[in-house]
């Protein structure tokens, strides 16, 4: 079974826990700057929302790169930047509609989110499940479950 | 290590920036944030000096665990001399700027002299420069932020200023961050507008790698955040309803300080309560918007807030009908109780204000307060106020909140903070204040311990110093009862030193609802040194509070100024359950300077200076 994660961005408070818990399981550092999911706080409406690669799965990065440096992980369904191929021409940058591959200075290369091979970090340190990974077919069964309980249980109450 | 390792110095006269490497030694010794910042300014800085003068300093600093994943390690204390005090200001801030500060490599930043025009600081990593400010100098905080984003053309700034309030040398201005967050006491805002220092402004991409035992260090940190999860306060309270949930806990325990504490509960409160501000309102919306946490603080006290579209005070006004930081419980009190207002629009519109002319709206409220109660003394007449004023009217609040940054009117009285103000029209009774500073929402004596921290306090009246509300009314760590005397020395001391130690690690004091220092001591000694014992946490910060004392001492305060205001003392609480006392003090303080080490005049001994290696 594939997971995704899902994002409820109702439930997010702008902790920056799943940037931090990104940039050090990938970098061993501490650094929001070096996270491949991001927090947009919009102020003037109160809105928090966590936003990162969804893994499309015709992805346009993968088919954009001329080096073959972006990969399917079989098991995850993530796709994957190889960084000894990589050469940093930034093409998939252009090419990603959601501009959730971005080009890294420090290393040369590029970077997107890889789901950590399955065990996402920012998913384990979100304090609020704002962030989950869930059965990749089933992101919308808490949904479901919230409107077949409004419909069923609420209404024959009434 | 966890410690950047470096400060940057920054000469306002000169205009020069210098790196230096920070005093490992005293990191050791003094931690970082509050502690470590101290240090460095009572060794730099005459303890006589005007706190608006060139010779004084004011540092931003950050402490070990600031940038880290510890929970709500993202905090930092802008440590001077205040202004509303003249003793040692210490102010504390979550938001974001804290932890962008460490990730661009600096553990803290030494301001000294005063420019010539206004500039701000603009860092981005180990590069650090002056900016001419002169056409943000009269720019309010919600201008201010944005204006240096477009400058630098990067939105990822975070920004640290003063508005109208810190420029106009109020002498309770703030230094706000993140738009809503403030190192909100002291007048810290006051000593940047007195240097023509208009703004810090950071860009920190470097991170915070150098933690002495990572794999340990995580294992503790998230040990640290299940307990926080895991604890009624930390994990229900503070996540569901902010600080105001205790807006009708303490009323009901008739501590709520009310009407400038001539009375100790108030009929409004629960119009201003978390409860209130759940509620859904006549336009089908309710107050509160959403919550707010600071950097990686897993607790989210903070609240966002949208103030009612046909309320009168934003009619015309479009910046306030965003969504924007608020209330939370001191304000609610400050702005509301303390002025017999019970108008929570009313109050989100006047702390709207607080933040965006950056001031403090304990201060700003309490003076309110006492200038209420002046007027239906007759002291103060309409004539000199501009508008009526008894105790309960919304629209003088809010005339208040708007003309003070400014100094607009009585604007410029009110700016002198309640102690000044009450001193200069023959009534210095009525400034509800320690040394200067006024109380928060906690009424003095009929909760005797925190009556004991407020007067102890070292940067004058405060419930962040030493919070025995946590004990005398919830119950944590154990409970005491809010009426005796007896124990309360003892309990004020263990909380002083242990917050001391919280503040100066880079955490939030709020984490201390559910840990005690053993909880702290493992991510510090994971992240920094196995020196870092629960029992070396309570010395440094036993050595941190005299230190602090022992600068305003040299600055002239006594024992003398160890007290409560006479309401205090000899009118009895009216209501609720502590109805008919008035603080023990003078029980207490004997006892406390004893265990302290200090002699009767509130000195520190020969003997307590050397066991703490001061």
């Amino acid at each position: 079974m594939q997971k995704s994660l899902l994002i409820n961005a109702d439930k997010c408070t702008g902790c920056l826990q799943c940037e931090m818990a990104c940039s050090y399981e990938h970098y061993g550092i501490f650094n929001p700057s070096k996270s491949r999911i991001r927090v947009f706080d919009f102020h003037n409406t109160g809105v928090k929302v966590p936003y990162t690669c969804t893994q499309c799965d015709e992805a346009w990065c993968l088919k954009a790169c001329p080096v073959d440096a972006i990969s399917i992980d079989l098991v995850t369904g993530a796709k994957v930047v190889s960084e000894d191929t990589c050469v940093g021409c930034k093409v998939c940058t252009i090419a990603c509609p959601f501009g959730t591959i971005n080009y890294v200075q420090d290393t040369g290369k590029v970077q997107k989110c890889d789901l950590c091979s399955g065990d996402p970090a920012c998913a384990t340190a979100c304090p609020t499940e704002a962030i989950t990974f869930v059965d990749a077919d089933w992101t919308g069964l808490d949904r479901m479950r919230e409107w077949a309980d409004k419909l069923g249980n609420q209404a024959s109450t009434n | 290590m966890s410690w950047a390792g470096k400060l940057l110095r920054v000469n306002l006269t000169k205009g020069t920036c210098k790196s230096e490497p920070l005093n490992m030694e005293w990191a050791k010794t003094y931690l970082g944030s509050r502690g470590l910042a101290t240090k460095y300014f009572v060794d730099e800085v005459d303890p006589k000096v005007d706190p608006l003068s060139a010779e004084n300093k004011i540092i931003w600093a950050t402490g070990p665990l600031t940038g880290t994943m510890a929970s709500t390690g993202g905090r930092f204390t802008v440590v001077t001399k205040g202004p509303l005090t003249g003793a040692i200001a210490c102010s504390n801030s979550g938001g974001y700027l804290g932890a962008e500060l460490k990730m661009a490599g600096w553990d803290m930043v030494i301001f000294e002299g005063k420019s010539p025009k206004p500039v701000y600081l603009y860092i981005e990593d180990d590069r650090a420069e002056l900016v001419d400010a002169t056409d943000l100098w009269g720019k309010t905080v919600w201008e201010t932020e944005p204006a240096i984003k477009i400058k630098h053309q990067d939105p990822q700034i975070r920004v640290s200023c003063i508005g109208r309030a810190g420029e106009n040398q109020v002498y309770f201005a703030a230094i706000v961050n993140d738009l809503h967050r403030a190192a909100g006491r002291s007048g810290v805002g006051a000593v940047m507008g007195s240097k023509n220092l208009k703004a810090l402004a950071v860009r920190g991409t470097k991170g915070v790698g150098n933690i002495k035992n990572p794999k340990a260090f995580m294992a503790a940190v998230n040990a640290g955040k299940a307990v926080l999860a895991g604890h009624a306060v930390t994990g229900q309270g503070l996540p569901t309803y902010g600080t105001q949930v205790l807006m009708n806990v303490i009323n009901e325990v008739g501590a709520l300080p009310t009407r400038n504490h001539q009375d100790v509960q108030f009929d409004g409160a629960k119009d201003i309560s978390a409860e209130a501000m759940a509620v859904e309102r006549a336009d089908g919306k309710s107050h509160l918007v959403t919550t707010q946490a600071c950097f990686a603080c897993t607790i989210a006290c903070g609240r966002i807030s949208q103030i009612d579209e046909s309320h009168f005070t934003i009619e015309n006004k479009p910046q306030y009908k965003n969504t924007s930081g608020g209330l939370e419980y001191e304000a609610a009190w400050a702005l509301g109780a303390a002025n017999g207002v019970n108008d929570l629009e009313a109050l989100q519109y006047a702390n709207m204000i607080c933040n965006e002319d950056g001031f403090d709206p304990i201060t700003f409220g309490a003076t309110v307060g006492a200038v209420m109660e002046m007027y239906e003394m007759g002291v103060l007449t309409k004539e000199q106020l501009g508008i009526e004023a008894p105790f309960g009217s919304v629209k003088a609040l809010c005339h208040f909140a708007e003309i003070t940054a400014q100094g607009i009117g009585f604007g410029k009285e009110i700016a002198l903070g309640s102690a000044r103000l009450t001193a200069k029209y023959g009534q210095p009774d009525l400034s509800m204040s320690v040394k200067g500073q006024e109380f928060p929402a906690y009424d003095g004596r009929v909760i005797q311990g925190i009556g004991l921290a407020y007067a102890t306090s070292n940067r004058g009246a405060c419930h962040l110093r030493g919070y025995t509300i946590a004990s005398e009314v919830l119950g944590i760590p154990v409970k005491t009862e809010p009426a005796d005397t007896d124990g309360k020395p003892e309990l004020v001391k263990a909380f002083q030193d242990a917050t001391a130690a919280f503040d100066s690690a880079g955490l939030c004091i709020f984490t201390s609802f559910a840990w005690t220092l053993a909880d702290v001591a493992p991510q510090l000694q994971a992240a920094c040194g196995d020196e870092f014992t629960v029992d070396n946490l309570n010395l440094i910060g036993e050595r941190i509070w005299n230190m602090e004392r022992d600068f305003n001492n040299r600055a002239g305060f006594t024992s003398k100024d160890d007290k409560l205001p006479k309401r205090l003392m000899t009118e009895a609480a009216k209501t609720g359950p502590g109805k008919g006392t008035v603080s023990g003090l003078g029980k207490m303080l004997p006892q406390y300077y004893k265990i302290r080490g200090w002699d009767s005049d509130g000195q520190i001994n020969a003997d307590t200076r050397k066991r703490l290696g001061l």
